[in-house]
Parts: C-alpha cells; sequence; structure tokens
C-alpha cells in the first residue's frame, strides 16, 4: 500500500514546539520530528515515553561487578592462592582492599560499554547505514515534522500551515 | 517572614534539657579512682575480665621476674582504663559539639561556593543556608570551650598536652613546634574567626543587596565568597590536624583534611534539603520546587560517594602497605569498633548510593529526609569513629553519654538556626540571579 506522508517545515525551535503542542491538540498521530539539534521538551510535548537506558545501565553495572568478582575470586584466592608480598589470599573478604579498583572499573566499563551499544541497537546506528533523514537541511537549520496522510490532506495542509510552517511538501513513502 | 512554632521551639528546649541531663549523668558516672574504674569495667564486661585473669596467672607460671613485671603492668593497665572511662563524656560531648558545628561549617562552604560559582537554582535556598550557619558562633564558641578545657588539663583528650607524657615521647618532642598548647589555640581562634568573620559579613551583604538599588553588594560578596573559599581550604585542612587527627598524635595521613571536608561538606547540604524541606512543607517557601530538592539530593548522593572514595583511598593505601607506624589506626579500629568502623560505610555509601540513585526517588520530599537521617547518623558514627579509639579505646559504648550530647547539640542547634530563620525573609528580594531560580526546572 502505497501511503503519502506531509513534511511540514520549520525554522525556529520555539515555533516547531508550538506547532507539535497544536498538531497534538488536535489528535493528528506525529509519525516524527527531525531536528539539526535536541529541542528541549520536545519529547515531552511529543508524548514520548520515558527512556529506560538508565535501567539497562544500572543492570549492566551489576553484572561488571559480578564479573569482577567471580573472576578474581577463581583466579586469585580458589585457583591458584600465591602468597604475593605477605596479602592474605585464604578468603575473597580478607584480600578484597587490593580488589575494590578493579571491580569498580569493570562495574562502570560494563554500565558504560554495553549502555553505549544498548542505545545503537534501540536507535538502530551502524557504520555504513544509510542516513534516513528526509532532507538534508534537517541536520543544519531546519526542522521537518512528518505526518501520515489519511484521505485528509487538504485539513492538514492548513493546519500546518496555520502553525507557522515555512514550506509544505507531499511525498510517497 | 518565618514564624519559631512554638512546637519546635519546646521539642528543641526539651531536647537540650534531656541532653544536658545525659551530659550530666555521663560526668558524674565516670570513676575518679583505679579501684572504681576496675569495678565498671568488671561489672561491665565479665568476658573480658575474664581473660584478663588468665592473662594474668599465665605471666605468674612464668617465674619471679615475669611476674613482678606483669604486676607493674597491671597497675599502668588499670589507670589507662580510669583515664579512659574518664574520658568518655568528654569525648562523648566533643565528638556531639564538632558533629554539629561541622554541619554549620559545611553549609557555610556551601554556601560560599554557590555565590562564588554563580549558580542560578541556589538563590532561593540562601537564607536557609544562612540560618543554618547561623550556628557556627555558638557551635564554635562551645568547641573552642572544650579545647580550652583540655589544654587546662580537665580532661585526657589531646594526649600531647600532658607534658608528662611529651617528656618521655621522642616523637611527641618532634612535633612540639606544632603541636603545642599556645600555638593549638592562636590557630583555633584565627580558623573559628575567619569562618564567623565570612559568615556574619556574607549575611550581612546579602541582607544589604535586598535594600540596595545597585548590584554592589552581590559583587563584593562575590569576591569575598571566592577569597574564603582559599581560607576555607587551608584552615579547614589545619583544623582537622589540630582538632581530630591529633587525638591520635603518633598518626598521621596527608588526606585527612579532605576527607573531614567530605563529611562535612555532605553533612551540611543534607541538612540544607532536611530544612528547605520542613520549611516547605509549612508553605513558607513557596517558590521553591521539586527540581531544588533534586539538585540537593543530587549533592547528597554524590558527595557520599565523594566521601567514600576518600575514606577508601585513605584506608586502602594504609591496609596495603601495612606499615605498622601508620597501619595501627586500622588495626585498633577493626579490632575495637568493628560494627561502627563498618556500618558507617554502609550508611554513608551503601544506602545513599542505592537509595538515591533513581531520579524520581531524588524528588519525593521524605524520601530525601529518610535518606538523610541515614547520612546524619552515618557522619555521626564517622566522627566517632575518628575521636573514640584513640580517647576512651576499649571502653566505648553508645550510651547516656553519648545519646544525651547529641540530643543536647541537636536542640541547640534546632532552636538556633530556626531562631536565625525568623530574622529575615526567607527569599531573597533582589539578587541578580533570584528570577532563574525561582523558574529552575530541572
Amino acid at each position: 500500500m502505497a501511503s503519502k506522508v506531509i513534511h511540514a517545515y520549520y525554522n525556529d525551535d520555539d515555533v516547531l514546539m508550538n506547532a507539535v503542542k497544536k498538531v497534538k491538540g488536535a489528535k493528528h498521530h506525529i509519525e516524527e520530528v527531525y531536528c539539526p539539534f535536541p529541542v528541549h521538551g520536545l519529547d515531552k510535548a511529543m508524548g514520548l515515553a520515558p527512556t529506560r537506558i538508565a535501567i539497562t545501565s544500572f543492570i549492566y553495572g551489576c553484572v561488571g561487578l559480578i564479573v569482577s568478582i567471580v573472576m578474581m575470586d577463581y583466579i586469585m584466592i580458589q585457583d591458584w592462592p600465591q602468597d604475593i608480598g605477605g596479602k592474605p589470599s585464604f578468603s575473597y573478604l580478607e584480600n578484597m582492599p587490593a580488589f575494590v579498583p578493579i571491580m569498580f572499573e569493570l562495574t562502570v566499563f560494563f554500565a558504560a560499554h554495553l549502555m553505549v551499544i544498548t542505545f545503537y541497537l534501540r536507535s538502530r546506528l551502524w557504520p555504513f547505514k544509510k542516513a534516513e533523514n528526509p532532507d538534508v537541511r534537517t541536520t543544519d537549520d531546519h526542522f521537518v515534522m512528518e505526518l501520515a496522510i489519511h484521505d485528509n490532506e487538504k485539513e492538514l495542509k492548513n493546519l500546518l500551515m496555520d502553525t507557522g510552517a515555512v514550506e509544505i511538501n507531499v511525498s510517497e513513502k | 517572614m518565618y514564624t519559631f512554632s512554638n512546637k519546635l521551639r519546646i521539642a528543641s528546649i526539651i531536647l537540650m534539657i534531656v541532653g544536658a541531663l545525659g551530659i550530666g549523668i555521663g560526668f558524674i558516672s565516670a570513676p575518679s579512682t583505679v579501684e572504681e574504674a576496675k569495678a565498671m569495667v568488671a561489672s561491665h564486661d565479665d568476658s573480658h575480665g575474664d581473660s584478663h585473669a588468665d592473662e594474668t596467672s599465665h605471666a605468674v607460671s612464668e617465674g619471679h621476674e615475669e611476674e613482678a613485671h606483669a604486676e607493674g603492668h597491671d597497675a599502668a593497665h588499670d589507670v589507662h582504663v580510669l583515664h579512659q572511662l574518664q574520658n568518655k563524656p568528654w569525648a562523648a560531648l566533643y565528638v556531639a559539639a564538632f558533629f554539629f558545628f561541622m554541619i554549620a561549617l559545611g553549609a557555610l562552604a556551601f554556601y560560599a561556593i554557590q555565590r562564588a560559582s554563580q549558580a542560578g537554582w541556589a538563590p532561593l535556598l540562601f537564607r536557609v543556608m544562612e540560618g543554618i550557619t547561623a550556628y557556627l558562633v555558638p557551635g564554635g564558641i562551645i568547641v573552642f570551650v572544650i579545647l580550652v578545657l583540655s589544654v587546662m588539663h580537665m580532661n585526657h583528650l589531646f594526649v600531647w598536652m600532658d607534658a608528662d607524657v611529651v617528656a618521655h615521647d621522642k616523637l611527641l618532642q618532634g612535633k612540639a613546634g606544632f603541636l603545642n598548647p599556645t600555638f593549638f589555640l592562636v590557630r583555633a581562634v584565627i580558623f573559628l574567626g575567619g569562618w564567623i568573620l565570612y559568615r556574619e559579613y556574607s549575611r550581612k551583604l546579602s541582607l544589604k543587596q535586598d535594600e540596595s538599588d545597585d548590584n554592589s553588594n552581590f559583587k563584593l560578596n562575590f569576591k569575598i565568597s571566592a577569597a574564603f573559599l582559599v581560607f576555607y581550604l587551608i584552615s579547614e585542612s589545619m583544623m582537622s590536624w589540630d582538632w581530630i587527627m591529633s587525638v591520635d598524635p603518633h598518626w598521621f595521613s596527608t588526606l585527612f583534611g579532605w576527607y573531614v571536608f567530605a563529611s562535612m561538606f555532605v553533612c551540611g547540604i543534607t541538612v540544607i534539603a532536611m530544612v528547605t524541606i520542613y520549611l516547605k512543607s509549612k508553605d513558607y517557601l513557596p517558590e521553591v520546587n521539586d527540581s531544588h530538592i533534586h539538585d540537593l539530593a543530587k549533592f547528597m548522593f554524590g558527595i557520599s560517594v565523594f566521601w567514600t572514595y576518600l575514606w577508601f583511598s585513605q584506608f586502602m593505601l594504609i591496609w596495603y602497605s601495612n606499615i605498622p607506624e601508620e597501619v595501627t589506626y586500622y588495626v585498633t579500629r577493626i579490632n575495637d569498633f568493628k560494627l561502627p568502623f563498618f556500618g558507617m560505610v554502609v550508611m554513608n555509601f551503601v544506602l545513599p548510593l542505592l537509595l538515591l540513585m533513581n531520579s524520581d526517588y531524588k524528588r519525593i520530599n521524605w524520601f530525601v529526609i529518610m535518606t538523610g537521617i541515614i547520612i546524619l547518623a552515618g557522619h555521626y558514627l564517622d566522627i566517632f569513629n575518628m575521636i573514640m579509639p584513640s580517647t576512651v579505646g576499649k571502653q566505648w559504648s553508645i550510651g547516656i553519654p553519648e545519646i544525651g550530647s547529641v540530643l543536647f547539640f541537636a536542640g541547640l542547634f534546632i532552636f538556633w538556626i530556626f531562631r536565625a530563620l525568623t530574622k529575615a525573609p526567607l527569599q531573597p528580594k533582589r539578587n541578580p540571579f533570584i528570577e532563574e531560580s525561582k523558574h529552575f526546572h530541572y
């Protein structure tokens, strides 16, 4: 099914924010908004669900902590408990202060890197990925709001013109 | 304008009275002779007495010379125990006095940083901070009086003040150029004078700014705050050597000043957050919103982690190298103070870390209050762990003198800061950043 979308161009983020609120108020579904930079409060205006990436990061940090503890307990205490400079290697707890720097670093390492990879996966970003923005100007100085057309092209056009759009294009998707 | 609620005033006065009774009981029940001290230790701790008896009988069986030596050693040990028990009410008083004083000093440092960094969110809370720092004057005077009484040999908190001890101790003789009573008190006067001077002058400029028609007071306040921070960093570090590290004059640590600073800084911020939440709940701070609380809670979280970083750095470096002259500090703490020593790390690190990590929780006022109580109790234990091992040693407990002292100073603290809050409008009128602060949103 060939569906049509409408692209409304704006050249100011305040105008865009008001337009988003107006379009949401008129109960139209906004497919996407393309911006050259983060617009503060846009996600709230669009009604996007809050991100859960911080929660994933906390879980990854816990994984990193467990990996470091298990690794050093196995290597330093279970597998070959040598006397290295008189440090007590009888139990993990006895020698724990020496392991804390590694525990800390691995926690941060797992939390940071796995969160970034999660972000890439969820945002579908990778090298050689084809750019998705509908117009190169959206990376420089224009904002584009994309709405799907359901036999209401004229009504949508009028609404978007009212919101201060500088240009309106209809294209096949 | 804030009016001191009668309920709070009466509560603070009751705290002071109950606390004063506890302090009095502590002093009355301290032993005055070796016999009394022996009786107290024996009745207090039977297992300790038993193991001691074993040691004595062991020594007896090893021949005559050994026996005489053991007896001499026992007598010395008994005097030692007597001194420790006599120190108990003093140390309890000193820990609580310093703890509440340090809250005001930490709040002052936070206040100066907000002024020097021209923070846009903070001006709405300046009057709250000024109210808390008002406690510097009575708190500082009380700490100073305790120090003077120590110099006058009313107690044995600072062993280097005892001329007899110094005469038999090469190490203390070597440090006598710095650790001598006169210089010690002169330094204390300079530190307290500098802090109180900045506090009073900055408060005056802050009130004058409300009435003036230009920003000259604000600019001057910015400059003196920056200058104060330089003075504060040096004086705070030296204060921590004088007032805390020198109860253990054979031991030293280079990052001790920062460690004490982190402790007082997080306490100051926590109390700012708690007083703000209290005043907001009584509708005295209508413009303060959840984002201000969120910011304070972030500071509580961050500085708690910073404190842990310093605590662990100090502990781990000494544990790792295990040099006998340094490591005794931790040996006594881990042997005799296991629960407060490690419990403090849980209260000051693990609980704040888990409770304040979530962004939503930092906006829930009762959640911040609960975490704040844990943090304050944890940092009381922190000061407890710094002072007690070298003043009362194994004889420590958290009983009537300790709790009484905390109650007394808590009552005085509450009374004094809320009385200071009634002296000026709670919202600055024409601070250049006040509009930004009102609309602060995170």
